[in-house]
């Protein structure tokens, strides 16, 4: 297949780097909706959320499978899983972007990280249907219809919570303004994502941006928020965060993998 | 009596002072009006009442009988009505309305000789 051959050739990592960074995107997100299980708003929310946590965790699975047996075929005697790669990886290893680790904060907060990743994923995903690399490709197939449907859901929730009350409105906003620096990342390739893009297995983020930008556009309008949002995002003034990609993550990230991964440094080997 | 609830997830302290509402504040007027779900399975050609759930309007409800009702593959169609468009029957009349169909047993056509081959009737 493309890309592992082109990985033993160079002796480089950016095909198992960049399965990670899909990979830990998807479960870190997944766990952090994982927490409003059970203390959802209302029954038929806290499914939905739970449903799509599940969805997120499932993708990291295939992706963390994958990474696994490439993994494994150059250095056999590392017994490499998908659990080990999920649980046993430190802080500085995971390539997250840093939006997923963000606390949930309140619904809105929790609403509005969804909707800005799951809008990046959607595009994400429709490209990487074409990837040249077979697996990710199927991967990314199966995947896109579930993120449709994520972004459908968060979408309607933004417009809702836009055009619902003051206080929703209000609470929306204040997380835009929290979230917001932190959408940069989504769009800044680093070396692997590069290199993967080039050979075809990766997408190019920038030709992404204006189909992002363009989604959030037609949502806030509709959500009647978007002229104040333009106001807030005015040239000049839109500095942003980075570096989870290179596994310089916010303190967040470290209470996360110590709940997610507690069983397994514990009782290693343990299974249920 | 007003108890304040604060409720603190995974030492996710928010900044503002949200979360401090009094309980006794949702007195119900608030709540989401009642849906009920009827879905229609693959092989089936008719939808089933499945149960009921919470939406705000027609479209959460849809999504919310999607997420509620469908999760393991129970169907391809998804109908849903808010529960107060429902009329129903009166148990009490049950008398009246059902007894009198008791006794007339020739409303049920079991009294025809059927050809003999005549068959899935």
């Amino acid at each position: 297949m493309i890309g592992e051959e082109e990985m033993n050739s160079t002796g480089k990592t950016f095909l198992t780097d960049y399965l990670l960074h899909l990979a830990d995107d998807a479960l870190i997100l997944g766990h952090r909706n994982s927490e409003w299980c059970g203390h959802g708003p209302i029954l038929e929310q806290d499914i939905a959320l739970t449903n799509i946590s599940l969805d997120l965790i499932g993708q990291a699975r295939s992706l963390y499978q994958y990474a696994a047996n490439i993994l494994n075929e150059s250095h056999p005697a590392r017994n490499v899983s998908e659990d080990t790669l999920a649980y046993l990886r430190d802080n500085r290893e995971f390539k997250n972007c840093l939006l997923v680790e963000m606390p949930n904060g309140d619904w809105a907060h929790t609403i509005l990280r969804q909707f800005f990743f799951s809008t990046y994923q959607f595009f994400l995903y429709e490209k990487l249907v074409g990837s040249v690399n077979d697996t990710i490709a199927a991967i990314s197939a199966k995947a896109i219809k579930e993120v449709t449907y994520h972004l459908r859901w968060s979408g309607e929730w933004v417009i809702r919570l836009g055009d619902g009350t003051d206080e929703s409105k209000e609470r929306l906003l204040k997380a835009f303004d929290m979230l917001w620096p932190f959408t940069g990342e989504l769009f800044h390739m680093v070396e692997y994502e590069i290199v993967a893009a080039d050979l075809g297995i990766g997408a190019d983020l920038n030709l992404l941006r204006s189909k992002w930008d363009e989604k959030l556009k037609i949502v806030f309008q509709e959500a009647g928020i978007l002229s104040i949002i333009e106001n807030k995002i005015k040239p000049g003034s839109n500095w942003m965060q980075s570096g989870g990609k290179i596994g310089k993550h916010s303190e967040h990230l470290g209470f996360i993998l110590a709940e997610l991964q507690f069983m397994q440094r514990a009782y290693p080997n343990s299974e249920w | 009596m007003n108890i304040l609830v604060r409720k603190y997830l995974y030492g996710d302290i928010p900044e503002d002072n949200s979360g401090g509402q009094p309980q006794s504040k949702n007195n119900g007027s608030n709540d989401w009006p009642l849906w009920e779900v009827f879905i229609r399975n693959k092989q089936g050609l008719d939808h089933k009442h499945v149960g009921s759930l919470h939406a705000a309007d027609a479209q959460m409800a849809i999504e919310n009988a999607r997420d509620v009702y469908t999760r393991r593959m129970e169907g391809i169609s998804i109908w849903v009505v808010e529960s107060k468009y429902i009329h129903a029957s009166n148990p009490d009349e049950a008398d009246s309305m059902y007894d009198p169909a008791n006794d007339k047993i020739y409303r049920h056509p079991t009294f025809y000789h059927l050809p003999d081959g005549l068959t899935h009737i």
